[in-house]
């Protein structure tokens, strides 16, 4: 159902919800950029509607609300183990058509393959979404191209116009909030683009045998393996354990998971001092496959949604973009 | 919601030493489990590592853990009377009906042998459903010998070739890579033959060129995969290849399939 509701009658309903959720949503960090003086879009939780970044995309991904980056499985002391417990309250996430895209590429991962994920399960059963329409383009996204420019999987659609905000609601669980509002019911339809600067045509006849081809390591060879594709990609899932004590009590530790990158040294490192891809070409290789190819093969649609963010990160001006067409290019 | 990621208790029931660095473990473990599946053996505060299973008994598993690194080396320093720390199992394992009414072949290099242990434990005590079972078994040096008991008992029933790479003067044993002695198996008939193998990627590579100059269809040719594992649970991603996932479709594969996995 839509609704036109005036800024002030808005942000009543913020502060309603705030009481029952916990908000996400992109935020400007100033100065705390990946380049000096630059600053930086990323998650966080937010108490108005002010302090959401709503025309610029984020530089990383909604998932760090559902996925921590650095999350505490359990504690061990002596005998036991304790699992961390978990917020009492709901939580709403601002997001994108692309990023609501990425959502199904997350479940598929800790929902679906293999059993479900308790950490990620318990999260994203307390989880609304809030679609954030996109009016223009952003820079480096290809989500035209990999379908994911439009979506009606929204719990509710949000948009910030003048003095006004329009809203649709799909959902039950938050409706209570807006239907005894005096308001004017219209019909809102969100907001997504048809066009993109980038356009990418997916290559159609990748396999095993397309790991010989020279384009990984013309590629490969200028990737510095810092893994910031990785960690801003929405669809990434990695991760590694790791167990740590601490100091002041060796008796008591944690075991932990932690983001992974498979560009990054170390991710394949077996005992005795074994690797299986050793070079930044085979690494390259093995994530744009990834990302296009075998988890379509499993999954039944392709992994990467397109929004661009991996090449607008990547301090060497690697272009994922550029290196899917010309791949299919090659095709051609 | 069942938490995978907890681990439970297993009491360390009884040591069975090999060599200096290469001891079983029996753990008290009472459920369902199969050869070739693994457990994900930790110690607090050191980290998990993937482990084999290398012998079932009645309410008992085997865990034969070669001690290398953080995990492992503190597992060693520390059994005694105590509990480990278990995930599992986890993976496929060996489907035993696979191969009943076979010819059938293993061929294990060193610590290899522990996931197709008990495939020879099998055709060992159930020499009549199996055509032949011959044991291929290839360690460094007499010193690495693995399962000695074990070989003592499997001789008496099964075929067993019991090879070292090298071997001080006066070995009385047999010498040579495993895969020397792959030409001169007697093979009856080669489409009810099937040939399952573990080891280093290495030996997997030459031990395969080897059997399929024997005529042996790829279709009967199974091999077990080891990759780096985190989870074992299809999530932390480290074990995958093409879109396999080797936790949770491995690490036991025919080698029709298994071939085109690349790292
Ligand atoms: C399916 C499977 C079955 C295995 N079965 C056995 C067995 O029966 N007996 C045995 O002795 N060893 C087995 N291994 C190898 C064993 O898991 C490693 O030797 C062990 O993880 C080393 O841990 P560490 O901390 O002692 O060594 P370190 O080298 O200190 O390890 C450092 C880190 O690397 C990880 N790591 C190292 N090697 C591996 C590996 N191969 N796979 C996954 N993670 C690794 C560890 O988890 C640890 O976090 C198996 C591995 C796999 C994948
Ligand atoms: S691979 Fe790049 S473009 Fe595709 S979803 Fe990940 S960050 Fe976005
Ligand atoms: S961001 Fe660029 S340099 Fe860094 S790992 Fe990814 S491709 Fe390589
Ligand atoms: S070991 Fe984590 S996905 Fe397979």
């Amino acid at each position: 159902m839509g609704y036109q509701l005036s800024r002030k009658t808005a942000d009543e309903v913020f502060g309603k919800l705030k009481e029952r959720y916990d908000i996400f949503a992109p935020k400007l960090f100033q100065g705390e950029g990946c380049f000096s003086d630059t600053d930086i879009i990323r998650y966080g939780k937010i108490d108005s509607l002010d302090e959401i970044e709503y025309e610029r995309r984020s530089d990383y991904s909604f998932k760090e609300a559902l996925i921590a980056i650095n999350e505490t499985l359990f504690y061990f002391t002596e005998d036991e183990t304790t699992v961390p417990s978990c917020t009492d309250k709901k939580l709403l996430i601002f997001l994108r058509s692309c990023d609501l895209h990425a959502l199904k590429r997350l479940d598929a991962i800790y929902l679906e393959n293999g059993p479900e994920d308790f950490y990620y399960k318990r999260l994203r059963e307390k989880a609304s979404f809030v679609l954030m329409g996109c009016s223009q383009t952003c820079d480096t996204g290809f989500c035209v191209s990999m379908g994911a420019n439009q979506t009606d999987q929204y719990d509710l659609y949000l948009k910030l116009d003048g003095d006004f905000v329009l809203v649709d609601c799909k959902s039950e669980e938050l409706a209570g909030y807006f239907q005894h509002l005096e308001t004017e019911d219209c019909a809102v339809t969100a907001d997504y683009v048809t066009e993109n600067k980038e356009n990418v045509t997916l290559p159609k006849n990748l396999s095993v045998d397309s790991f010989q081809n020279p384009i990984w390591e013309s590629y490969g060879s200028r990737c510095i393996g810092c893994g910031r594709c990785n960690f801003v990609c929405p669809t990434c899932t990695c991760f590694t354990m790791q167990d740590i004590h601490y100091r002041d009590n060796s008796n008591v530790g944690e075991r932990r998971r932690v983001w992974a990158s498979c560009q990054v040294d170390g991710y394949t490192d077996i005992a005795g001092g074994n690797s299986f891809r050793k070079t930044q070409g085979e690494r390259m290789r093995f994530k744009v496959m990834h990302k296009i190819y075998d988890f379509e093969k499993r999954f039944g649609y392709p992994m990467c949604i397109g929004c661009g963010r991996c090449d607008a990160v990547c301090p060497e001006y690697i272009s994922y973009a550029n290196l899917i067409s010309q791949l299919a290019k090659e095709e051609a | 919601m069942k938490n995978e990621y907890i681990p439970f208790p297993s009491q360390v029931k009884e040591i069975i030493p090999h060599t200096d660095i290469e001891y079983t473990f029996r753990m008290s473990f009472t459920k369902d489990v199969k050869p070739g599946q693994f457990f994900e053996v930790s110690i607090p505060k050191y980290g998990e590592a993937p482990i084999s299973v290398s012998g079932i008994g009645e309410d008992t598993v085997d865990l034969t853990i070669r001690k290398v690194g953080k995990v492992t080396n503190k597992i060693f320093e520390n059994y005694e009377g105590n509990t480990l720390l278990m995930r599992g199992p986890y993976g496929n394992g060996f489907d035993i009906e696979n191969y009943k009414g076979k010819e059938v072949v293993v061929i294990a290099g060193g610590t290899g042998l522990s996931p197709v242990k008990g495939i020879v434990d099998y055709f060992s005590d159930h020499p009549d459903e199996a055509v032949s079972t011959t044991l291929i078994a290839g360690f460094k040096s007499p010193s690495d010998i693995l399962f000695k008991k074990d070989f003592e008992k499997w001789e008496k029933t099964i075929q067993v070739i019991k090879t070292v790479d090298s071997a001080p003067e006066g070995y009385e044993g047999l010498t040579g890579m495993v895969t020397k002695y792959i030409p001169d198996l007697p093979i009856v008939d080669m489409e009810n033959t099937v040939f399952i193998t573990v080891g280093p990627p290495i030996m997997i590579k030459f031990t395969i060129m080897e059997i399929l100059k024997r005529g042996i269809a790829e279709e009967n040719i199974w091999i077990s995969h080891e990759r780096k594992m985190c989870c074992g649970l299809g999530k932390c991603g480290h074990c995958k290849m093409d879109s396999t996932y080797v936790c949770l479709d491995g690490p036991v594969f025919n080698y029709a399939e298994g071939k085109n996995l690349i790292d």
